[in-house]
């Protein structure tokens, strides 16, 4: 018997009992969307994740002072000369740029309005390391470095808090801890990050915000210096340049660094581990639905078996071979489980969809991932859910002896 | 020498029920010619059935030879058996045992599936359901025919195979009178007209007179051969 007769056989009799038919699919629909519906909104998940890690610059670098696991005793602060030492090409030749950052909170006030926000000090190549962008006026230049200039480039929240709009600011003045700022330009808006809001964020010439906002201790001192390397591949040995540096300027002892290097690669590397335990775990949680579907088609096809048992005695009767019996019902148990699949999957696609859809409409933007392998997976995998299932009853039924299967009442 | 279908020598069959043993058969022995009308009666009880299901190669003997169309079948495998089954043995049931979701036609094709190989099936199919005077019934189901007709369609499928020996088992049993007649007329001119050997399971005593020769069965053995 050929594979097309006996799946147009096995579409016969489950047609037979089509409510109960429908309601073993149903389980394996459920299970398949479900599989489909959580990996695809786990990955997007990743994505978004990824997304906004990524967002933050590009081939980009933190060094910090202090060490990031252990307490480092009487750490040397970064400075101003370790970020010029840092970007001589000589002695770095994978760094493409150096932006050292002074990093603090104060209240900024415009007319009533007044909103407690970061404000950073930053040198002009901040906006090429960290893919910052003005929507309108200009970036902070050398010109205001040198001249320690009043000025300010703010994120479009924190125009939105102050000015409840968030263009045609250029030219107005705020204030920064009460002392008056020029708006000089506005950042075009990247959306959340992993780091809290990027939007809300006013920055201020680091000459400026070292005399005048964050008073430190060490006038020279800078809080985190990001460094651009040239390239993906450059990221490694930029991390062991920087390190060589730094351990030559602080004099500090072979592995005992008063500072740490770390690179976006490492925070992707952090993020993609955390957010591939969530999709496996969601995965896994939908496959127990997909078992359990499973199992309501092995409970159906033992019925079934149980009720033809006189069907199979006659088959056997005029010549039906043990293996003959095992295809008609496995091609019966894989059907129903493919069915199912092919529901699921449309269905699984819908949820992703309108999971997206609401995490859109609530900011969380979760741009659901649906990947031909996993289609193919939950395919394979329900049908594979199938025969498993199938295999027992369709056994059962290929084993049964004529005489006694055709007697049965 | 005559040209034995049917050889048995000497069958026995033992049912194990629980702690009990059930001898069915006792040391059988017949013979069936080719081309001969066979009716097998006896009370219930007397091992009629175990000897139509060794027969039929639907069941083995515990012990004892048969020899079917020339080939011992006694000792064969399950699935060696549903081959000997589906090449040699056409059966006609007393409850037609039709499938009931299939066609006439589809239903007289099963044994042909099962025998593998492609060939004009459907004609062969539709010529066997004319013989049996069904030629207008091809795509009825079960459920849209008469028991009489439900019987010619059983009838056309024990015979797609050309089978050695066509078994049945009270093929007139669920039947009205009239009915049971043509049924029975039916089988016979397919006897005159192919030359099939035709062994009749029956207790109707009207039955086995239509046939050339009963065989009594009592206790397991045959008590006359006719």
């Amino acid at each position: 018997m050929n594979l097309w007769n006996s799946f147009v056989e096995a579409l016969v009799s489950l047609s037979a009992n089509k409510l109960r038919s429908a309601l073993t699919i149903l389980g394996i629909v459920i299970g398949v969307a479900a599989v489909i519906a959580m990996v695809s909104v786990g990955r997007g998940a990743q994505g978004t994740i990824t997304d906004s890690i990524q967002g933050i610059g590009t081939n980009l670098l933190f060094v910090f002072s202090g060490g990031l696991n252990e307490e480092v005793r009487n750490p040397k602060p970064l400075t101003l000369s370790d970020a010029r030492a840092i970007a001589d090409p000589l002695s770095a030749p994978s760094v493409e740029a150096v932006a050292p950052m002074l990093q603090g909170n104060g209240e900024v006030s415009y007319g009533g309005e007044s909103a407690v926000t970061s404000i950073n000090g930053v040198t002009p190549e901040y906006a090429q390391v960290r893919n910052m962008a003005v929507a309108e006026g200009e970036f902070i230049s050398e010109a205001h470095i040198l001249g320690r200039a009043s000025v300010a480039v703010i994120g479009v929240d924190t125009a939105d808090k102050l000015f409840g709009r968030k263009e045609g600011l250029v030219g107005e003045t705020i204030r920064i801890e009460g002392q008056p700022f020029r708006i000089i330009g506005v950042l075009a808006s990247k959306g959340g990050s992993a780091f809290g809001s990027q939007d809300d964020v006013v920055l201020t010439p680091l000459s400026t915000a070292q005399v005048r906002l964050i008073r430190r201790n060490n006038r020279e001192r800078v809080d985190v210096i990001f460094v651009q390397a040239v390239s993906p591949e450059a990221v490694p040995s930029a991390t062991e340049e920087i390190a060589q540096i730094l351990r030559t300027r602080h004099r500090t002892k072979i592995g005992e660094d008063d500072f740490t290097v770390f690179s976006q690669q490492d925070f992707l590397d952090t993020a993609s581990v955390i957010t591939n335990v969530l999709t496996i775990f969601l995965g896994g949680i939908a496959a127990i639905s997909l078992l359990v579907g499973g199992i309501g088609i092995m409970n159906i096809m033992l019925v079934s078996v149980t009720e033809r048992t006189r069907e199979i005695g006659l088959r056997k009767a005029l010549g039906a071979h043990k293996v003959d019996i095992l295809v008609q019902f496995l091609t019966e148990s894989s059907v129903l489980s493919l069915i199912g699949g092919l529901i699921g999957i449309a269905l699984g696609w819908l949820i992703a969809f309108i999971v997206g859809r609401v995490a859109a409409a609530n900011d969380a933007a979760i741009n659901p991932r649906i990947g031909l392998d996993v289609i193919l997976l939950a395919t394979l995998f329900s049908t594979a859910v199938g025969l498993f299932f199938g295999l027992y009853p369709a056994n059962r039924a290929a084993s049964l002896q004529p005489v006694e299967a055709l007697r049965y009442e | 020498m005559e040209d034995w279908v049917i050889i048995a020598n000497n069958l026995t069959k033992v049912y194990k029920m629980g702690d009990v043993e059930v001898h069915a058969l006792r040391g059988l022995s017949m013979k069936v010619a080719r081309g001969e009308v066979v009716a097998i009666m006896g009370p219930s009880g007397s091992g009629k059935s175990t000897l139509m299901n060794v027969i039929g190669c639907l069941d083995r003997p515990t012990s004892g030879e048969y020899i079917l169309d020339g080939e011992p079948v006694a000792s064969l495998k399950d699935d060696q058996l549903a081959t000997i089954r589906n090449r040699k043995v056409g059966f006609i049931f007393q409850s037609f045992n039709l499938l009931p979701r299939a066609t006439a036609l589809a239903n007289v094709e099963l044994p042909l599936h099962y025998a593998g190989g492609n060939g004009k099936r459907r004609e062969r199919v539709k010529a066997a359901l004319e013989a049996v005077g069904l030629g207008d019934r091809l795509y009825h189901r079960p459920n849209e025919l008469s028991g009489g007709q439900q019987q010619r369609v059983a009838i056309a499928r024990a015979l797609i195979n050309e089978p050695a020996i066509v078994l049945a088992d009270e093929p007139t049993g669920n039947l009205d009178t009239k009915s049971g007649k043509e049924i029975m007329e039916l089988l016979l001119r397919l006897n005159r007209e192919r030359g099939t050997t035709l062994i009749i399971v029956t207790h109707a005593p009207d039955i086995a007179e239509q046939t050339q020769r009963i065989i009594r069965i009592r206790d397991g053995v045959v008590e006359e051969a006719g």
